[in-house]
């Protein structure tokens, strides 16, 4: 055994399970990071538990990635033996944690689109994606509530919480437009019907976006450049470190049970 | 999670204010009753109980760094999973404790200030580092494991608010003891790199789990009063001894060495350990252990660094108030 990259066959539906069970890996990840050094303990708890329900989608989207590539492949070795240039996720869901209300914009973003994609997705002709999708919905649902309520309090809280939440949108907001663009690789599952076209969930994202940052007293930019690149792996600098820090192990002790 | 036998009373009875209450009391205590938060209580039972519950959940919160520390390194995504979990149960704790503590009457921002004044105590079990993963092992396997034999019998305190709690946080814990048994099984069933992984580790946490269980009864001041009020039901060596009985066992199992090469089993079946450096656990408690002021550190900067987060939350639950007042009045 050694502690090299593996190889995937990345056919159309693996390499779209990859992508979801990347972005729920990274962001899930990011979040642990949080664990015992949130704002209170209450929100320690529910960033865990955030963390949590995005680590249970990730192992079960990169066991069914192995499954439907029938290699040698499982969970683990998706996880800790794969580069950066392999990883899928969204550019989002690896910018750093920053301040809460960063991590908080951050998941929020995600979460208002995560709720509506899975939603969709339990419409899947492919009934494990669909079983997937069916409990990461009702997850997501509670991220979106919880995120929502934050960014209204920060927003409207003081004059500090409010500049430092609208700082968060104006940073993000150019990594949000690549949660509904899709390419040739995914236009084919769609067509079949395994996979949803997540542009068709964008009007409904932005009515929900607009409401909470409306709400909180808090406006989206007018920019509306987007940054591309994480479905391809061409990600921003800071996921290198991230992997750096999650495979230690695996690439350490190369081979090793745990 | 960690109790620790750090035996703070202050039971003089020169300040009981009231003798008939007090023999009441403590007749309400012979008879096995629970006390809860509105009966009358002594004004040191209050305070003995109050120390104790809160140093209890400061060892939670601050034990969640050492373990912390690896959730973004785990092995797999099933351990990575497991600890963020488990570090969360241990968040958990730290909540219903310090709800506990608030039914004595101080509220969490008090006690949490005093520990953050360095004023309170926690656990000295969490002012050692954590090096490698088999240390994570360690902590389920032996940290937790004599918090549970601190915790079992304070299932049974006198007090109902923290032996209620604490018949949550056992359950929580025997499964934590469980896992962390299975980390360093896994390792000792693993490469030889694993296993020396694991007697490194045991190595290391052998004396300072020893030391959790308090200082010894010959020097232990506090004991007589805590037991009279049925706080405390065992000796602190007492409850060491029960510990190394129960643990030897599993190290043999595992097939590890506890490093302490005078241990034998005398004639009743304990297992008689070697003489614990007392001098260590002064210094540890004195603030000087190996991660005293990292620990510290990362409890103040995450309260500082979160300190706008609060008053953020405070603002706009006043600006909804006085919102919801407004359209009242209209």
């Amino acid at each position: 055994m050694t502690a090299a990259n593996i190889q995937v066959s990345e056919t159309p539906l693996v390499l779209y399970t990859l992508r979801r069970a990347d972005d729920a890996l990274i962001l899930g990840h990011r979040l642990s990071e949080w664990c015992g050094h949130a704002p209170m303990l209450e929100e320690d708890m529910a960033l865990a538990n955030m963390g949590l329900d995005l680590l249970g989608q990730a192992r079960e989207l990169y066991s069914y990635a192995a499954k439907v590539e029938g290699k040698d492949n499982d969970e683990d070795k998706f996880a800790y033996l794969r580069d950066v240039r392999q990883y899928r996720n969204l550019l989002l869901l690896e910018q750093p944690n920053g301040d809460f209300a960063r991590t908080m914009v951050r998941q929020f973003f995600y979460a208002a689109f995560a709720d509506l994609y899975w939603r969709a997705m339990m419409r899947s002709t492919d009934a494990t994606l669909a079983a997937i999708a069916a409990k990461s919905e009702k997850e997501s649902a509670y991220h979106v509530r919880h995120c929502s309520e934050w960014i209204i309090r920060l927003g409207d809280g003081t004059e500090e919480s409010h500049r430092r939440t609208q700082a968060a949108i104006d940073e993000l907001w150019a990594f949000t437009g690549e949660m509904f663009s899709v390419d040739d690789s995914e236009r084919g599952l769609i067509d079949t019907g395994i996979a949803i076209d997540p542009a068709t969930l964008r009007p409904q994202w932005l009515k929900t976006v607009s409401g909470v940052v409306r709400e909180a007293t808090l406006v989206l930019p007018d920019n509306n450049w987007m940054q591309q690149g994480g479905r391809s792996g061409r990600h921003s600098e800071h996921l290198g470190h991230l992997l750096s820090e999650l495979q230690s192990m695996q690439r350490t002790f190369p081979g090793a049970t745990w | 999670m960690y109790t620790q036998a750090l035996n703070t009373s202050d039971g003089d009875d020169r300040h009981i204010e009231d003798a008939a209450r007090a023999t009441q009391f403590q007749a309400r205590i012979d008879a096995d009753e629970r006390i809860e938060p509105n009966d009358w209580m002594p004004a040191a039972y209050r305070k003995t109980l109050t120390r104790q519950i809160s140093q209890h959940a400061h060892s939670e919160i601050v034990g969640m760094l050492p373990e912390g520390n690896w959730i973004t390194r785990a092995p797999s995504l099933r351990r990575k999973a497991a600890l963020l979990a488990k570090v969360q149960d241990e968040c958990g704790h730290g909540l219903y404790l310090y709800a506990a503590a608030e039914t004595l009457g101080s509220s969490r921002e008090e006690l949490v200030d005093a520990m953050l004044a360095g004023k309170a105590k926690y656990s000295s079990i969490f002012n050692y580092p954590t090096l490698t993963w088999a240390d994570i092992g360690t902590i389920g396997w032996l940290v937790d494991g004599a918090a549970i034999m601190n915790q079992i019998p304070l299932c049974r305190c006198s007090y109902g608010p923290y032996a209620r709690a604490m018949i949550r946080v056992c359950k929580e814990e025997s499964f934590h003891q469980r896992q962390g048994f299975e980390i360093m099984l896994t390792l000792c069933r693993g490469t030889d790199e694993q296993k020396a992984m694991a007697q490194d580790a045991l190595n290391r946490w052998w004396w300072p789990v020893l030391m959790m269980f308090g200082p010894p009864d010959q020097v232990s001041q506090h004991s007589d009063t805590s037991t009279k009020w049925k706080i405390k039901r065992f000796s602190n060596d007492e409850l060491r001894q029960k510990f190394v009985d129960a643990t030897v066992p599993q190290a043999q199992f595992l097939g590890l060495t506890i490093p302490d090469p005078d241990m034998k089993q005398n004639a009743n079946g304990n297992w008689e350990y070697s003489a614990i450096d007392w001098d260590e656990f002064k210094q540890v408690l004195a603030g000087n252990g190996p991660c005293n002021r990292d620990r510290l550190a990362a409890r103040r900067k995450a309260h500082e660094d979160g300190a706008w987060v609060r008053e953020a939350a405070m603002a706009y639950a006043e600006k909804r108030r006085q919102r919801s007042a407004l359209q009242a009045a209209e």
